[in-house]
C-alpha cells in the first residue's frame, strides 16, 4: 500500500522536478554507485534539496533498491516493477542493484529526517525519529521543532523528548541547554546520558598560563594522581615547550657515533656494558660540546613549575557544562545500582544453567553414589536430539515442543542401556565406575564427530524466545535465559515431588538409605536403581536441549560441563538437593562476580572460581549441605 | 634381596637394556639408519609417558589414590625445563647479534632483548616474575622437582588433612588440572599462553649436534630414567613401605588404628610420583618439540589411568606394558597408516573411530579383565588370582578386587 | 613383557621399514599435506586438504610439472601440535617431500619451524595470521594483520563511524597480537584509552550475555561502538545469539569479524548475523572467470553443488601455483633454488588481481569487506588495491624498525635503524 502511494506520488511530482535530480544524479553518478561516508555527505544533500522526488530516490537508496542499468541510468526496484528514478518510466532492462554501506545508509536516513517528520505515515515518522537517535546534526533541531505536533500521542512525547535532548547538543543559547538539562533530572535514559557525556569532553593542555575565557575542568599538579611528573614533562615536550629527556636508545646511538678508535670519550667500548660507564662518557662528550647535553633533572622540574596544567572542556559555556556535570553525577548511582541487578541477572542465569546441567548428576550421583563420566555426554546427546528433531519438525516452536520428550525419551534409555551394561556390574565400585564411564564418554564423543561432524549445528529457538526481557534500559535478561530458569524451577519440584510423593520416590529412598533392608521390603533394588538412573539421564537430555538453545551444539558441549557439574553437586552437599541449588547459586555468582573484577579477561574468573572451589572443599569436604547420619560414607 | 623377591626386575631391566641398544644401532646417528629420526623421537617420547605410567600405578594400583592429575604434573615439569630452553637458546641468539653492535650491551638489554624475542609473539614485552631463574639450567633443573614436588605436598597435605578420599580426590585432583591449564591458557600468567612453548628440540649450547644424534641422546636418558625409576619402585613396593601403601589400599581405617600415619604415607607417595611424573615430562617435551597448556587437559590424565588400567594395574610391568602398547597403537591408528576397514557400504576409517574403539575396549577391561594385559603374562607365568569368593582385597574404594590380586 | 617384547619391537621395525622404502621413488614429484583429519582442527583443515588434492590433479592433467607427475602424500596431525612436529619431520625425511602445504593455528605452525628451518623444508601456510615472523623456509599466502586487521578498523572508523571500540577475542596468541596492533594502531590515531574495550573468552565460550552488555554499555556516551571479533569457531555462535538476543543490530553495533567466514557460516543460523562484518581477502562472491571456475571446479571435485569455497582455499591455490611457476622458473624442486626464484613471482588470484611473492616471503593481496547474507555469503561491500603484506608491523614500536628481505639480505629479521641482522632462524 505505502509504495503504491509512493508511486503515485512520484508519478505526479517527479516531472515537475525530474530536471533538478536527474542533473544531480548526472554529475555525481559514480559517487552514488560506490558512494564512501566520507564524501558522499554533500552530494546527499543536493539530492535533498532537489525536489520532491529525491525523498523517494533517497528512501530507495538506503533501502538497498536502487540500481544501475548498463548505461547508467538510476532505477528503482519496487517489488516486481523496476522504474526510473528520474522519469518515472518503467524498465525491462536488468538492474544492478546499489548497496551502500551502514554508514552511508545512516546518512541518507539522517537527511530524509525533515521530509519524512511530518510524512501522514506513523511508520516513515518512527523511521525519522530512530534517524534522529542515532546520527542527528544541527540542522534537524529547527526541523524538529517545527513538526512537533503529532496525531499519535506516543511519537508525540518522543518527539518532545527528542526536541529537549537535541536541545542540550545543538541550541546556541546556554539558557535553553540548561534548562533542557535539567528537565532530565531523574531520567536515567541512556539517551540522555548520551547527550550529556559529550558536553564533558575535555582536553589535557599544559601551558605558561591559562587564557581567561577557558571553561576549566580542574587544574592539575604534576605528580599528583591524575598526572605523573614524566606524563606532564611529556606534555611540555609535545606542546614544544621544552627540550626532550634522554632515553637509554639515543643515549647508545649518540655514543656509537662517537667512538674513536677502541674507547668513546676515553671509556674502553667495552666497558659500555655498564650503564653508569655509559653516563659518564655520555657527561664528558657533552662537557666537550660534541654533543647537546640532555635535559637534566633540575630543568625538567624548574620547566614542570614554570607551567600549568589543566584539564580543558571543549564546551565553552561553564554553565552547561556544570549542568551537565550534576545531572551525569545524579544519574551515576542509579546506572551502578541498576548494573548490580543486570549483574544479579546474570548470576542467576548462569547459576540456573549449571543446576540443570547439574541435576542429573545429583540424582545419579547424589543420591546413587554412581559416577557418570558420561553425564555430559548425555546433555550434549539431548541437544544433538533438539537438532535432529528441529531438522526433521518443521516449526520451531512444535519441534521444541517435540524435542524436549524426544530428548528425555533418547537419553533415558542411553541411560538405562548404561546401567545395564556396565554400571550394574560396577556396583560398590565407584572408581573402576568413574573410568568405565569415562570410557563410555570418549566413545560417545568419537561417535557424535563422526556422525555429525566437529562443527557447531545450529538449535534455534523460536520467536517467542528470542528477544530479552528488560526493567528500564540497563537491567535486561534474555528470553531464552529466563525460559531456562523457568525449567530449572520446574525441574527442581519435579526432583521434590517424585522423591516425596511417588512410589518411585519412596523406593528411591529405601534403596540409597539400606539397599539391603530395602530388598527384603519387597523393593527390587536394580530395577529401582536403573530407573532412578534412567531418571537422571533423562533430565541431562533436556538440558542438552536448553543449553543448546542459548549457545551451540557441539561434540564437546559435555565436556564444558562435566566438571563445573561435579563441582556443582559436591560443593553444595551430596545427595541434597537444596545444596545442589545452594552449589550452583555460589559458582554462578562466584563467577560473575570475579568477571566484574576483571572484565578484559574471562577466562581469570574461570580459573579462580575452580581454585576457590577447591579451597572451599578443602575445608567444607561435605559441602554447604553435609548429608548426616549412620549411612554416610567417606 | 629385591632380584630374588622380583625376578621380573631383572627381565624388565635386560629388555629395557636390549631394546635400546637395538634402537641405537638402527638409528640413522649411530648405526644403519633403519629407524628414521623421527621414529626413534616417538619411541624415546614413548618411554618418557611409560615412565609416567610406572608413577601412576605406584599411586592408584599401589597406593589406591586414583588421580586424575598426574598428567599435570608431568606438564609442570615440560614447562620448567622448557623456559631454560627457550630462554637460555633465545639468549644465545641476542648475544650473537648484539655482539655485532658497536657498543656492547648492558646486562639488561640483554635481558630486554631476550624477553622481547619470547614475549613479542603475544604481545608482552615484561618478563614475568616466574621467569626469573630461567637462565640457570641447575635451577631450573631443581624446579623440575621442586614445583610439581611442592605443588603436589601442597595440594595432597591439604586433601588428605581433610580426609578427602575416593571419587572426591579423583574430580578434586581433575578440578585442580583444568584450573592450572586455564591458569596456563592466559597469556598474562606469563607461559606465552596457547602457543605455549616451542622449539624446544634444539638444545642450547648443541647447536652443531644433529637432531639424528640428539634424538638417541634422549633415548638413552629416557631409558636410564625408566630403568632407574623401575628399580626404584621395586624397591620401594618390596619394602615394609610397600606394604603399609598396599594396606592403606585395602583399608585405610585398619591401618590408622593400627598406629600408621596414613596421612604422611599418602602424602609421600604421592608426592614422589608427582616428581617422577615431572622427570618425565622434562625429558619427554625436549623431544616433542612444544608445550602448551593442551598437553594438561583433564583428559590426558585420564588417559594416563586408561593405560595403567590396560596394563593391568597393582603391577608395575603392567603400567609399562599399557603406556608402550597403547600409546604406540594410537599413534600407529591416528597416523592415517591403518588400513581402513571396509564393510560393505560403510567404511571405518580408523582415524575417526580408534577413539571408539578405544573407549569400548576399555569399558571392556574394566569389566571383564581386571588384570589387562598383565593377565597374558599371568597365564605364561602361571600366576593365578587368589580365592576370596569374590570378595574385594577390602572395604576401600581403591582396594584390588579379587581377579586383579596376585596370590 | 616376555611376551610382548618382540612383538612390539617386531611391529616397530615393520613400520620403520615400510616408512623408509617409500622414499626411493623417483618418477614423481612429492609434496606434503599436513593438515588435520582430526581433531577440532578437522573441519576446517580437511577442506585445505582438498583444495590441495584438486590443485594436484589439475596441474597432473595439464602434463604435471618438470615433465613428472605431482604425488600429494597426506598425513594427519590430528590437530595434536606436537604431531605436526613428528609428521614434518616425517615428510621430510622420511618421504623425501619437496614442499609442505600445511598447518592452520598459530601454534601448529610454530611446532613446524624448527623442524622446516632444520631440514632446510619448504612450507606453505595459508591462514591469515598475526604476523611477526618471516622465516627463510616458509611462505606465507595467508593475510598479514596490514592486510586483514588494519584495513578493516579503517573501513569502520571511516565508512561506519565508529568511535568507541570494543576487541573482542579467544584468548591465543593471533587475537592476542592482533588486539595489540590494533589498540597501538588506534591510539596513534587520537583515540583514547578509554575508548577502546579488550575482552578475551576461552574456547568454546558459551555465557557471553555480561560481555554483550559491557559492549552495549560502551556506547551510553553517545558514541558509535564498534566491535571488532577475533572470536574463534563456535564461540561465535553463542556470541551472535546474545547480541541478538539484547536487541542489537548491526546498525547500532556493527561487529567487524576476522575468523568468520563462509566455510564457518555454513554451519549456522544466519538470519542473527545478517549485515555484521568480515574482512578477508577473499569471498565466494567475488566477481571474476577465475573465481567462476575455481568453484564450479571445487564444487565438481567435492560432488557437491552446495560447497562453498572460502579465504584459505584462494591461499592454498595461490601457493600452490606460485610453487609450481617456481619450480618451472628454477628447473629443480631443490629448496634453495624454488626460493630464489618464487620472490617476484606473480600469480592470479581469485578476485581480479595478482598475487606477487614479496621478499619478506609474504604475498600482496587485495583487502575485502563483505557483509553477511541471510544466505551465508558475504555481499563485498569494499575491495582495495593489492596492499603487500608488512612482516614486521609497523604499529608497535619495536617491529617497526625490523624488516625481512630473503633474497637480499638473507634475513628475516632485519633492524634497519641499527643495519644489522637481529636472527637467521625465527623465534618459534
Amino acid at each position: 500500500m505505502r509504495r503504491i502511494v509512493f508511486c503515485l506520488l512520484l508519478l505526479i511530482a517527479g516531472p515537475a522536478s525530474a530536471q533538478d535530480l536527474g542533473a544531480v544524479l548526472e554529475v555525481s553518478r559514480d559517487q552514488i554507485a560506490k558512494p564512501s561516508r566520507q564524501t558522499i555527505g554533500p552530494v546527499i544533500d543536493e539530492i535533498a534539496a532537489s525536489g520532491a522526488g529525491a525523498v523517494t530516490f533517497l528512501e530507495a537508496w538506503g533501502d538497498r533498491r536502487l540500481g544501475l542499468t548498463a548505461e547508467g541510468r538510476f532505477a528503482i526496484v519496487d517489488g516486481e516493477a523496476t522504474i526510473d528514478a528520474v522519469t518515472g518510466a518503467r524498465i525491462t532492462e536488468e538492474v544492478d542493484l546499489l548497496r551502500p554501506n551502514s554508514g552511508v545508509r545512516g546518512l541518507i536516513a539522517a537527511a530524509l529526517v525533515p521530509a519524512q517528520l511530518a510524512d501522514p505515515d506513523p511508520v516513515r515518522r518512527q523511521a525519522a525519529l530512530d534517524a534522529l537517535g542515532r546520527d542527528a546534526t544541527p540542522g534537524h533541531l529547527p526541523a524538529l521543532r517545527q513538526a512537533l505536533q503529532d496525531p499519535d500521542p506516543g511519537l508525540a512525547a518522543r518527539k518532545a523528548r527528542l526536541e529537549r535532548l537535541l536541545t542540550i547538543r545543538f541550541d546556541p543559547d546556554p539558557a535553553a541547554r540548561v534548562t533542557a538539562i535539567d528537565s532530565f533530572d531523574g531520567d536515567d535514559g541512556t539517551d540522555v546520558q548520551a547527550a550529556l557525556s559529550p558536553l564533558l569532553a575535555t582536553s589535557r593542555v599544559a601551558a605558561a598560563s591559562l587564557p581567561e575565557t577557558a571553561n576549566i575542568a580542574a587544574r592539575l599538579s604534576p605528580g599528583s594522581d591524575d598526572l605523573s611528573p614524566d606524563a606532564a614533562y611529556r606534555l611540555l615536550v609535545d606542546a614544544g615547550l621544552a627540550r626532550a629527556r634522554l632515553t637509554e636508545a639515543d643515549q647508545k646511538s649518540a655514543l656509537a657515533a662517537h667512538i674513536e678508535g677502541d674507547q668513546v670519550a676515553g671509556v674502553p667500548v667495552a666497558d659500555l656494558a655498564d650503564p653508569a660507564a655509559r653516563d659518564r662518557a655520555y657527561a664528558a662528550l657533552a662537557q666537550a660540546g660534541t654533543l647537546a647535553p640532555a635535559a637534566t633533572a633540575e630543568e625538567v622540574e624548574a620547566a614542570l613549575k614554570a607551567h600549568v596544567f589543566a584539564d580543558i572542556y571543549a564546551e565553552a559555556s561553564p554553565e552547561v557544562t556544570d549542568a551537565a556535570r550534576a545531572a551525569l553525577n545524579d544519574m551515576a548511582f542509579r546506572k551502578r545500582v541498576q548494573q548490580g541487578a543486570d549483574l544479579t541477572l546474570d548470576a542467576l542465569s548462569l547459576a540456573s544453567i549449571y543446576f540443570l546441567a547439574a541435576i542429573g548428576l545429583a540424582i545419579t550421583f547424589g543420591v546413587m553414589g554412581v559416577i557418570n563420566m558420561a553425564h555430559g555426554e548425555f546433555i550434549m546427546m539431548g541437544a544433538y536430539t533438539g537438532y535432529v528433531v528441529q531438522t526433521l519438525v518443521p516449526g520451531k516452536t512444535v519441534s521444541l515442543i517435540v524435542a524436549l520428550p524426544a530428548a528425555f525419551a533418547v537419553t533415558f534409555l542411553a541411560g538405562v542401556v548404561l546401567y545395564l551394561l556396565v554400571i550394574r556390574h560396577l556396583a560398590k565400585r565407584p572408581l573402576e565406575t568413574l573410568l568405565a564411564t569415562f570410557g563410555v564418554s570418549i566413545a560417545l564423543q568419537q561417535m557424535a564427530k563422526n556422525i555429525f561432524g566437529t562443527q557447531a549445528r545450529p538449535l534455534t529457538a523460536p520467536d517467542w524466545l528470542g528477544g530479552a526481557i528488560s526493567w528500564g534500559e540497563v537491567v535486561s535478561i534474555s528470553t531464552i535465559r529466563v525460559a531456562i530458569l523457568v525449567l530449572a524451577l520446574l525441574f527442581l519440584g519435579l526432583f521434590l515431588f517424585i522423591t516425596r510423593r511417588t512410589r518411585l520416590g519412596l523406593n528411591m529412598r529405601a534403596v540409597t538409605q539400606n539397599p539391603g533392608m530395602a530388598a527384603s521390603m519387597g523393593i527390587n533394588p536394580d530395577r529401582v536403581a536403573m530407573m532412578t538412573f534412567g531418571l537422571g539421564s533423562g533430565i541431562a537430555g533436556i538440558a542438552g536441549v536448553a543449553i543448546g538453545l542459548f549457545a551451540k551444539v557441539t561434540s564437546e558441549l559435555g565436556s564444558d560441563y562435566i566438571v563445573q557439574s561435579f563441582m556443582t553437586v559436591v560443593v553444595g552437599g551430596v545427595g541434597n538437593i537444596w545444596g545442589t541449588l545452594a552449589g550452583a547459586a555460589l559458582i554462578g555468582g562466584l563467577q560473575k562476580g570475579i568477571e566484574v573484577l576483571n572484565p578484559a579477561n574471562t577466562l581469570a574468573a574461570q580459573t579462580w572460581m575452580i581454585l576457590f572451589i577447591i579451597v572451599f572443599i578443602q575445608f567444607r569436604p561435605r559441602g554447604i549441605f553435609p548429608t548426616r547420619g549412620r549411612f554416610v560414607e567417606g | 634381596m629385591l632380584i630374588r623377591k622380583y625376578p621380573s626386575v631383572l627381565i624388565f631391566l635386560g629388555i629395557l637394556a636390549a631394546f635400546t641398544i637395538a634402537v641405537t644401532l638402527m638409528s640413522q646417528a649411530y648405526g644403519t639408519g633403519a629407524i628414521p629420526t623421527s621414529m626413534v623421537k616417538t619411541l624415546g617420547k614413548t618411554l618418557c609417558l611409560a615412565l609416567a605410567a610406572l608413577a601412576m600405578d605406584l599411586v592408584w594400583g599401589y597406593a589406591g589414590i586414583l588421580s586424575l592429575g598426574h598428567m599435570a604434573f608431568f606438564a609442570l615439569g615440560g614447562y620448567m625445563i622448557g623456559m631454560w630452553l627457550m630462554y637460555a637458546r633465545t639468549g644465545e641468539i641476542v648475544a650473537a647479534t648484539l655482539a655485532n653492535a658497536p657498543i656492547p650491551p648492558t646486562p639488561m638489554e640483554l635481558q630486554q632483548g631476550i624477553t622481547s624475542q619470547i614475549f613479542g609473539v603475544v604481545g608482552s614485552s615484561d618478563l614475568p616474575l616466574t621467569w626469573a631463574f630461567a637462565g640457570s639450567l641447575p635451577m631450573q633443573l631443581l624446579l623440575v622437582l621442586a614445583v610439581p614436588g611442592l605443588f603436589a605436598l601442597v595440594f595432597g597435605w591439604l586433601a588428605f588433612r581433610s580426609r578427602v578420599n575416593g571419587v572426591y580426590l579423583s574430580i578434586l585432583t581433575q578440578a585442580m588440572t583444568l584450573a592450572l591449564a586455564l591458569w596456563l591458557f592466559q597469556n598474562d600468567s606469563g607461559f606465552r599462553g596457547n602457543n605455549g612453548l616451542s622449539g624446544l628440540q634444539n638444545i642450547p649450547g648443541l647447536g652443531h649436534v644433529p637432531q639424528a644424534t640428539l634424538s638417541v641422546w634422549f633415548l638413552w636418558a629416557s631409558a636410564l630414567a625408566l630403568g632407574l625409576a623401575y628399580l626404584l619402585a621395586s624397591w620401594l613396593v618390596a619394602g615394609k613401605f610397600g606394604s603399609v601403601i598396599r594396606a592403606i589400599r585395602d583399608d585405610e581405617a585398619r591401618v590408622r588404628f593400627l598406629g600408621y600415619s596414613v596421612e604422611g604415607y599418602k602424602l609421600v607417595i604421592f608426592t614422589l610420583t608427582a616428581m617422577i611424573c615431572a622427570i618425565a615430562g622434562a625429558l619427554y617435551y625436549p623431544q616433542a618439540g612444544i608445550i602448551n597448556p593442551a598437553e594438561l587437559a583433564p583428559i590426558a590424565s585420564i588417559y594416563l589411568a586408561v593405560w595403567v588400567a590396560i596394563g593391568g594395574r597393582g603391577r608395575l610391568y603392567g603400567a609399562v606394558i599399557g603406556a608402550v602398547f597403547v600409546s604406540l597403537l594410537s599413534s600407529w591408528f591416528t597416523g592415517g597408516r591403518a588400513p581402513d576397514l571396509n564393510l560393505g557400504p560403510f567404511s571405518v576409517q580408523w582415524v575417526n573411530w580408534w577413539q571408539v574403539l578405544l573407549g569400548l575396549a576399555f569399558v571392556c577391561v574394566t569389566l571383564f579383565a581386571p588384570r589387562g594385559l598383565s593377565s597374558v603374562i599371568d597365564a605364561i607365568t602361571g600366576l593365578r588370582h587368589p580365592n576370596r569368593r569374590g570378595q574385594d582385597l577390602g572395604p576401600d574404594l581403591g582396594a584390588l578386587r579379587e581377579q586383579e590380586a596376585e596370590a | 613383557m616376555q611376551a610382548f617384547g618382540p612383538i612390539l619391537f617386531g611391529g616397530m621395525l615393520g613400520l620403520s621399514v615400510a616408512g623408509s622404502a617409500a622414499a626411493q621413488d623417483g618418477d614423481t614429484i612429492k609434496i606434503g599435506v599436513l593438515h588435520s583429519l582430526s581433531g577440532t582442527m578437522a573441519i576446517s583443515e580437511t577442506t585445505l586438504k582438498d583444495t590441495v588434492l584438486m590443485m594436484v590433479d589439475q596441474q597432473n592433467a595439464k602434463g604435471g610439472l618438470l615433465g613428472k607427475q605431482i604425488e600429494a602424500v597426506v598425513v594427519d596431525p590430528a590437530s595434536d601440535w606436537p604431531l605436526f612436529a613428528e609428521k614434518a619431520r616425517e615428510l621430510i625425511s622420511v618421504q623425501g617431500v619437496d614442499a609442505i602445504f600445511g598447518c592452520w593455528t598459530s601454534v601448529s605452525r610454530k611446532s613446524v619451524l624448527p623442524v622446516i628451518e632444520e631440514l632446510n623444508g619448504l612450507l606453505f601456510y595459508p591462514v591469515q595470521y598475526e604476523g611477526e615472523e618471516s622465516s627463510k623456509n616458509v611462505i606465507y599466502t595467508g593475510a598479514a594483520p596490514n592486510q586483514q586487521a588494519i584495513p578493516a578498523v579503517d573501513y569502520m572508523r571511516d565508512e561506519l563511524g565508529v568511535e568507541k571500540w570494543a576487541l573482542l577475542g579467544t584468548d591465543y596468541v593471533y587475537p592476542r597480537t592482533t588486539n595489540t596492533i590494533l589498540d597501538a594502531y588506534l591510539k596513534d590515531n587520537g583515540v583514547a584509552a578509554g575508548d577502546i574495550f579488550v575482552n578475551y573468552t576461552p574456547f568454546g565460550h558459551s555465557d557471553w550475555s555480561k560481555i554483550v552488555a559491557d559492549v552495549v554499555a560502551l556506547g551510553n556516551d553517545g558514541k558509535k561502538v564498534g566491535v571488532v571479533s577475533t572470536i574463534n569457531g563456535d564461540a561465535n555462535v553463542g556470541f551472535y545469539k546474545e547480541l541478538a538476543a539484547a536487541g542489537v543490530s548491526a546498525d547500532d553495533i556493527p561487529v567487524m569479524a576476522f575468523s568468520v567466514g563462509e566455510e564457518e557460516l555454513s554451519g549456522l543460523d544466519t538470519a542473527n548475523l545478517v549485515g555484521h562484518l568480515a574482512a578477508w581477502n577473499y569471498f565466494q562472491t567475488a566477481e571474476s572467470d577465475e573465481n567462476t571456475a575455481f568453484v564450479e571446479a571445487w564444487q565438481a571435485f567435492t560432488g557437491n553443488e552446495a560447497r562453498v569455497s572460502n579465504d584459505p582455499m584462494e591461499a592454498t591455490m595461490i601457493g600452490f601455483n606460485a610453487w609450481v611457476q617456481a619450480v618451472e622458473k628454477a628447473g629443480s624442486t631443490e629448496t634453495d633454488a624454488v626460493l630464489e626464484a618464487i620472490v617476484g613471482v606473480e600469480v592470479p588470484n581469485l578476485t581480479g588481481s595478482t598475487a606477487t611473492v614479496l621478499p619478506n616471503h609474504h604475498l600482496t593481496k587485495p583487502v575485502l569487506i563483505g557483509e553477511i547474507r541471510e544466505d551465508g555469503q558475504f555481499d563485498i561491500v569494499s575491495e582495495t588495491e593489492p596492499v603487500p603484506g608488512d612482516a614486521w608491523t609497523d604499529f608497535l614500536p619495536e617491529s617497526a624498525v625490523l624488516d625481512a628481505d630473503w633474497p637480499g639480505k638473507q634475513c628475516g629479521m632485519f633492524n634497519t635503524q641499527t643495519n644489522s641482522c637481529v636472527q637467521v632462524q625465527s623465534n618459534y
